[in-house]
Parts: structure tokens; C-alpha cells; sequence
């Protein structure tokens, strides 16, 4: 892949496309998302991630296909750079052909083949797992990455903490991306924090870390490639501040109280989506039908995955105490294994 | 041979890292110090630091590395120093070890094993004292077992690494100095049924865990005032258990007490 930088000069233009596609997926996903649970056609959470597609589309570039991915529950951007659309789709419509049979929804999409693993709705729930995942790649002697996606409301968990140190300590192969957007639920990082520069409380662990613009994709990138190269190369975890910020809603009812719609506006000058599109425009490398192709391309397929995830079953009642515990009669046939 | 029930334990562990490269040891004070109770005294020096694992004092941390870890496909045996202690680790025991394989739509399984001190009677206070394995036994997902006798702390460890599931095991504070014999070919044994340790007609007594010697005293007692009193260990608590013999039991002897530590009293199931 063609290496990029900041966005200071034009980059290679199929690689501007790509992530221009990238993005434009997951936004495209998330507003037929939002559509749809608005038509009550899907239910339950959901949390859209619309705003900061710059960060999972810039982080997951420069990973390969075997690194671990652990998320949150406004995952479903990340899900989808490994995930169809038709799968995403069908577990928010909660059918048996989801990527978790419908167990999971919006909050929880898991995908073994992938390596993603989750999905999680507590907050900083996710840190321990992702050290651990990458414990078990060091101690295997495995040469692969985790990444671990929060927002800056994790940083004031424990968990947090336990789980920096943790990996500072085992100099494990993590790369901790903190999706700053300001906001945890209603709470403003100053409203919350004593210390409200992130990389430096991650520095503090003796974990090399970088505050970066999440809005500016090959930014997002480029500090990606440094840190995922720095971390496969045994250079232990490592740190990146994204910084970011979400343009809709907490989740579907959250009213908004506590913000002003001109600092939201302000935040939307700097859509990534059209930070990218200016950029490639007025470098030339975004002719005009190019861009309507794109566009048509990626409606196409989320229109796809909403027919495919329609047309999906229920899980039969039956099977409802399925996967609580494994099937444990020999040879039975589990949906997927734990593996290395 | 002759042994105690922290002996038979480290010999489970032993075995266990003998036997397969996936599994380690991890938890505070598991490696130099020697275990919280001796129970890994001399690992370290065996297996090493990679495999006889110290952590920080980050119950939540730690407990949550052990669920990646076996997700990652290793087979983590975590030690917790008492259960006192895991409460701080509640949410990933909870939230995700007992969880993941439901969310997952049976993707993930957690082939974790989490052991810890259980129990009262040594004088350590209230925060050093509770047995909540009943307690963990209503989490759906997670399989608890309470080895009371030298046998089912050598054995029950390997069968638990075997188990696709993540699996709490309880070690009673006042057991781990228990002495008897234990066959020299002990090995691993099922987790899945109660045991009758003595058998009787008169009257079923039904515990588990640090509460088994004395129950089997009290039996003895009985028998002296002509009770012939049936005692049956539990061996494990909770839903993912057939417990075939306690109503087979109650059949021969027509009445059930039930007794734990921790419990105020024993009560009358029938
Ligand atoms: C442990 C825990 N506490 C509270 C909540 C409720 N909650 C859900 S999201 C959220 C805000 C989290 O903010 P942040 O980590 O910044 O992520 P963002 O939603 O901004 O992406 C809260 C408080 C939760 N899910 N988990
Ligand atoms: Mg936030």
C-alpha cells in the first residue's frame, strides 16, 4: 500500500478513493441505520458513529487481516470494514442470518472470522479483553496486533487504568485508540476529567502516545501505520488520541441538552467525508462521475443489505437457551470456536 | 500417598502445565510470594515467569486478560486471592466471560478457569469471610464447582480446562490443610454429579465444599444416637448440573437438611 501523508499534499488517488469509499460506507450504513429504526423497522440501542468515520476507516488501513479488532458499541463503522453490510444489517434486524444469529444487535456485532471481537456495551469493557488478546498473541509468539477502540468516557474508568498498565508492564502488542469526541453521553470531557490531555495519561504509563486530528483521514492513517508497525515490531503498546467528534445524537434518545447547535455546526465544517472530497477535488482526482459512481455503488449496497437482512428468519424459539453454554455432546457442531 | 488438599491442588496445576502449552497461571502474588494460601509454592521456579504469572493488584484487569487470553486460545487458569476480591472483577466475569458465547451467537466460547478462596471460619473478618459461589451460581454461562475432598481438588482442575466454558472454582479457606491419602494414580474426575460421601437410611444431609468435614462429623454423632445419617456433596453449584442422587437419596431416606458455610443455619428442604 502506497505509504501517505498528512493531508498537506495530494496522496495517491485510488488510495484517496479508497478510504473516500470507506467512509462513505459506514456514513451511508448509519443513515440507512438511523432510517430504519426510525421506521421502527429495527429496535433496541444504536448509537451512530456518524461524524468520525475518519478514525475506524484511518485506523483499520494499516491492519492486516489477522489483527484483532475490540470495540464498542458504536461499532457499527468499524464492523463493517471487515463485516457486509447485509450481515450488520441482519443482526440489527435481530434474524438468524446475522453476523451473531441476532444475539447481538447494534451493540454487539462479533465476527469470528474476522477477528472482531465486539461489540462491547460497557464502558471500557473492552480494554482487559484486548489485553488479553494480546497476551495470548505474545505468549504464542504471533506477530499480530490488537486493536482496541474506546471513548474518552472510558478513560475515567479502572478499568482503563488496570489495562494500560497491564500492557505497559507486559510490553503487550496493543494499540489503544481513544475516540475522543468530547462527549460521554451529556458529560463534556472537562466536566469529567482532571487532566483532559488523554495522550498524556497514556504516557504516563510509559506507553508511547499521539493526540491526532480525527477528522483528517490520512492523518489518522499515517499515525496508524507508525504505531500498528511500532507494535508488531515487539515495540510494545501504544497510544493514539483521536480526536474527533460525533454529529448526531448520544443514541436515538438523547434530546441534546447539552450542547449548543453552533459547536455541533462549527464540528461539521470539518465533516472527513468532505474534508477528503475537497481535497481530492481540488487536486483533480475526483471527477465528477467518478464521485456519482461512488456514490451510486455504495447506495447499491446498503440497499442490498437491507433487502438481504428483510428477507432474514428468526431464530426458531426453540433454540432460545442455545449458547449459554457450549453444546457439549461430542462432535457437535458450535457456530465457531475460540482459536488462535 | 499421603497429602493435603493444597498439595493435591498444586499437583492438579502441575499437571496441568505439564500437560498442555496453552495453559499458565496467573494472579497477584502467584509466583514469588507463592500464592496467597502456598497453593503455587515452588511454580515459579518450575515453570517460570511466563507461565507462573504475577499481576498487579487490577482484579477487573487481570480477570479481563484471562477471558482474552483464552478467546486468543490460550487455557488460563486465574487465581484470584479470595472471592472477597473477585467482586472487583465482577464485570468481566459477568458481563463477559458468561456472556461473549450468548452474544456471540455461539461464536466465542470462554475456555477460562478462575479459581479463589472461598468461605468463613479462620477469623480473617467480614471482608476476608464470604462464600459467594451461590451467589455466582445464578449467573447463566458460568459453571461452578467446590472441591471439598483431596480427590476433587486434584482432579477437578483438568476436567475444568477441558470445559469449553468459563469455569469458578471455590477452594475453602479451612480445607486447604486437610490431610488424608489420595490414590497415586488421582487423576481428573467429572464435574457433573453430587457424590454420597457416606451412605445412610435414616436421614439425607446435603452440603458442599468447607462445610463437608464437619457435616460428616456431625454424621458420626448421629450414628451415635442411632441416626444413620446419608451425606451427600454437592461437588458443584448451580444450573448446569444434574443432580441425579439427591432425589434418590431423599426416596430412601425420607428427610432432607441442607447446610453451607455461610449460612446461618442448616434448614429442613423437607
Ligand atoms: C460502565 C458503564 N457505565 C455507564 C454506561 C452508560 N453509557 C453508555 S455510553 C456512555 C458514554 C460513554 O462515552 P464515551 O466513552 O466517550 O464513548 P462515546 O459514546 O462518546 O463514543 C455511558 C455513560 C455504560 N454503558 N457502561
Ligand atoms: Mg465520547
Amino acid at each position: 500500500m502506497t505509504a501517505v501523508r498528512a493531508s498537506q499534499g495530494p496522496a495517491d488517488a485510488d488510495h484517496a478513493s479508497h478510504l473516500l469509499r470507506q467512509m462513505l460506507r459506514i456514513r451511508r450504513l448509519e443513515e440507512k441505520c438511523v432510517e430504519l429504526y426510525s421506521a421502527a423497522r429495527i429496535r433496541g440501542f444504536l448509537h451512530v458513529y456518524i461524524g468520525e468515520e475518519a478514525v475506524a476507516a484511518g485506523v483499520l488501513e494499516p491492519l492486516a487481516a489477522e489483527d484483532c479488532v475490540v470495540a464498542t458499541y458504536r461499532e457499527h463503522g468499524h464492523a463493517l470494514l471487515r463485516v457486509s453490510a447485509g450481515a450488520i444489517l441482519a443482526e440489527m434486524y435481530g434474524r438468524l442470518e446475522g453476523c451473531c444469529r441476532g444475539r447481538g444487535g447494534s451493540m454487539h456485532l462479533f465476527d469470528a472470522a474476522t477477528r472482531f471481537y465486539g461489540g462491547n456495551a460497557i464502558v471500557a469493557g473492552g480494554l482487559p479483553l484486548a489485553v488479553g488478546l494480546a497476551l495470548a498473541d505474545k505468549m504464542s509468539g504471533r506477530h499480530r496486533v490488537t486493536a482496541c477502540f474506546f471513548g474518552e468516557g472510558a478513560v475515567a474508568e479502572g478499568e482503563f487504568h488496570e489495562s494500560l498498565n497491564l500492557a505497559a508492564l507486559w510490553q503487550l502488542p496493543v494499540l489503544f485508540c481513544c475516540e475522543n469526541n468530547l462527549y460521554a453521553m451529556g458529560t463534556a470531557l472537562a466536566r469529567s476529567e482532571s487532566q483532559t490531555d488523554i495522550a498524556l495519561k497514556a504516557a504516563g504509563y510509559e506507553i508511547p502516545a499521539w493526540a491526532v486530528d480525527g477528522m483528517d483521514v490520512f492523518a489518522v492513517e499515517e499515525a496508524a501505520r507508525r504505531a500498528v508497525d511500532a507494535v508488531r515490531s515487539g515495540g510494545g503498546p501504544h497510544f493514539l488520541e483521536l480526536r474527533t467528534y460525533r454529529f448526531r445524537a448520544h443514541s436515538m434518545f438523547d434530546p441534546e441538552l447539552y450542547r449548543e447547535k453552533a459547536e455541533v455546526a462549527r464540528w461539521m465544517e470539518r465533516d472527513p467525508i468532505r474534508l477528503l472530497k475537497d481535497s481530492m477535488d481540488a487536486a483533480g482526482q475526483l471527477p465528477a462521475e467518478t464521485w456519482e459512481t461512488l456514490q451510486a455503488d455504495v447506495d447499491a449496497e446498503m440497499a442490498a443489505g437491507v433487502e438481504f437482512a428483510e428477507a432474514g428468519t428468526l431464530e426458531p424459539v426453540e433454540e432460545l437457551t442455545r449458547f449459554v453454554y457450549s453444546d457439549r455432546t461430542p462432535g457437535a457442531d458450535q457456530a465457531g470456536r475460540a482459536a488462535g | 500417598m499421603k497429602t493435603t488438599y493444597r498439595e493435591a491442588l498444586r499437583a492438579a496445576l502441575r499437571d496441568a502445565l505439564e500437560r498442555d502449552g496453552r495453559v499458565f497461571l496467573m494472579g497477584e502474588d502467584v509466583g514469588r510470594y507463592g500464592g496467597g494460601f502456598a497453593v503455587s509454592l515452588g511454580l515459579l521456579e518450575e515453570f517460570g515467569p511466563e507461565r507462573i504469572r504475577d499481576t498487579p493488584l487490577s482484579e477487573s484487569g487481570f480477570v479481563g486478560a484471562g477471558i482474552g487470553a483464552a478467546l486468543g486460545g490460550m487455557r488460563p487458569v486465574v487465581e484470584i486471592m479470595t472471592v472477597n476480591f473477585s467482586l472487583l472483577a465482577l464485570d468481566q466475569i459477568v458481563n463477559n466471560a458468561a456472556t461473549l458465547l450468548h452474544m456471540s451467537g455461539g461464536q466465542f466460547n470462554v475456555p477460562l478457569v478462575i479459581r479463589m478462596t472461598t468461605g468463613a471460619g479462620r477469623q480473617l473478618g467480614a471482608q476476608h469471610s464470604h462464600s459467594l459461589e451461590g451467589w455466582y451460581a445464578h449467573i447463566p454461562g458460568l459453571r461452578i464447582l467446590t472441591p471439598a475432598t483431596l480427590a476433587d481438588a486434584r482432579g477437578m482442575l483438568w476436567t475444568a480446562l477441558e470445559d469449553p466454558d468459563p469455569v469458578l472454582i471455590f477452594e475453602h479457606g479451612s480445607l486447604y490443610n486437610v490431610a488424608g491419602e489420595l490414590a497415586d494414580d488421582a487423576g481428573p474426575v467429572d464435574i457433573g454429579t453430587a457424590a454420597i460421601r457416606r451412605p445412610g437410611t435414616g436421614v439425607t444431609l446435603i452440603t458442599y465444599g468447607g462445610t463437608l468435614p464437619a457435616v460428616l462429623e456431625a454424621a458420626d454423632q448421629l450414628a451415635g444416637e442411632g441416626i444413620d445419617a446419608e451425606v451427600i456433596d454437592l461437588r458443584t453449584c448451580g444450573r448446569s448440573t444434574t443432580q441425579p442422587s439427591l432425589a434418590a437419596s431423599a426416596g430412601r431416606t425420607g428427610q432432607w437438611w441442607w447446610t453451607r458455610a455461610g449460612a446461618a443455619a442448616a434448614s429442613r428442604l423437607r
